[in-house]
C-alpha cells in the first residue's frame, strides 16, 4: 500500500489552481471535469511522479465549520517542505502572500504559516541539517 | 481586586506549564494556538497534548492574564500583566513592606 495522494479542501478550485500553480509553483497532473466540480490535482515539479495534492471542492456542509475552527486555532491543513524556508518566505512575500507566522525555529524544522487565499492556512518547513 | 481575582491569579501562576506559557508570550505575542503548541512541543520534547495547553490558556484567561484577540479569522494570545500587578498593589506589596504587620 502506498500514499499516492492527499487533499485540502478550497472554496474555489479555480482560485485554488493559480494559487498553487502559479503562486507556490506545482503544477497540474489531473484536472477531469467531474459534473460541477473538477477532479483537479498538482504536483511538485522536483518530484512529478511523487504524491499528488488534489484540491477538493469544499461544498460539503462538514467543509466549512471543519476549516473554520482550524483556522481559528491557526492549525494548517497540510504542510509542505522546502529546501531554503528564509528564501521561500521572500518569495512568496513579494508575490502577495499573507503568512499568519513568519519562519520560526521549532525543535528540528524550521516553519513558516501562509494562508492559501481558499480558506486554509498552510505550513511550509525546512529540517534543519542534523 | 477582590479575593476571588486574586485567587485566579495566583492559581493561575501556580503551575510551571502556565508559567512557562506566559515567558513564551512575553518573548512573542500575539500567538495562535498552534504557534503555542509548536513552542512547548520543540522545546520540551514530546511535549503537552493540544487540549492540555487550551485548559491551560482558559485559566490564565480567566485570572486576565492572556488576552484573546483576533487577527483575521485565526485567534491570537497575548500576555497581560495587568492583573498582576494589581495582585501585587492588593495584597503583595503590604506584605513586603517592613514594619507593618497588618
Amino acid at each position: 500500500m502506498r500514499i499516492y495522494i492527499s487533499s485540502v479542501f478550497v472554496d474555489d478550485q479555480s482560485k485554488a489552481l493559480d494559487f498553487y500553480t502559479r503562486v507556490l509553483g506545482f503544477q497540474v497532473k489531473h484536472d477531469i471535469p467531474m459534473g460541477e466540480h473538477r477532479w483537479l490535482t498538482v504536483v511538485s515539479p522536483e518530484n512529478p511522479e511523487g504524491t499528488e495534492l488534489l484540491l477538493e471542492p469544499g461544498d460539503h456542509p462538514a467543509v466549512q465549520p471543519y476549516k473554520t475552527a482550524l483556522v481559528a486555532d491557526g492549525i494548517p491543513a497540510t504542510s509542505f517542505q522546502v529546501d531554503n524556508i528564509d528564501a521561500e518566505y521572500a518569495r512568496l512575500r513579494a508575490l502577495g502572500v499573507a503568512f499568519t507566522r513568519e519562519p520560526m525555529d521549532a525543535g528540528p524544522v524550521r516553519m513558516a504559516v501562509l494562508d492559501d487565499s481558499c480558506g486554509n492556512l498552510i505550513q511550509i518547513i525546512e529540517m534543519k541539517a542534523a | 481586586m477582590n479575593d476571588d481575582e486574586l485567587d485566579r491569579v495566583f492559581k493561575a501562576l501556580g503551575d510551571p506549564t502556565r508559567r512557562r506559557i506566559i515567558d513564551r508570550l512575553r518573548e512573542r505575542p500575539n500567538q495562535s494556538l498552534f504557534e503555542i503548541c509548536a513552542a512547548s512541543h520543540a522545546e520540551d520534547g514530546a511535549g503537552l497534548s493540544r487540549q492540555a495547553i487550551t485548559q491551560h490558556l482558559d485559566m490564565l484567561q480567566r485570572a486576565g492574564l492572556v488576552r484573546v484577540e483576533w487577527s483575521g479569522r485565526t485567534r491570537i494570545h497575548s500576555f497581560e500583566p495587568g492583573p498582576m500587578r494589581e495582585a501585587f498593589d492588593a495584597w503583595l506589596r503590604s506584605r513586603l513592606q517592613k514594619g507593618k504587620r497588618r
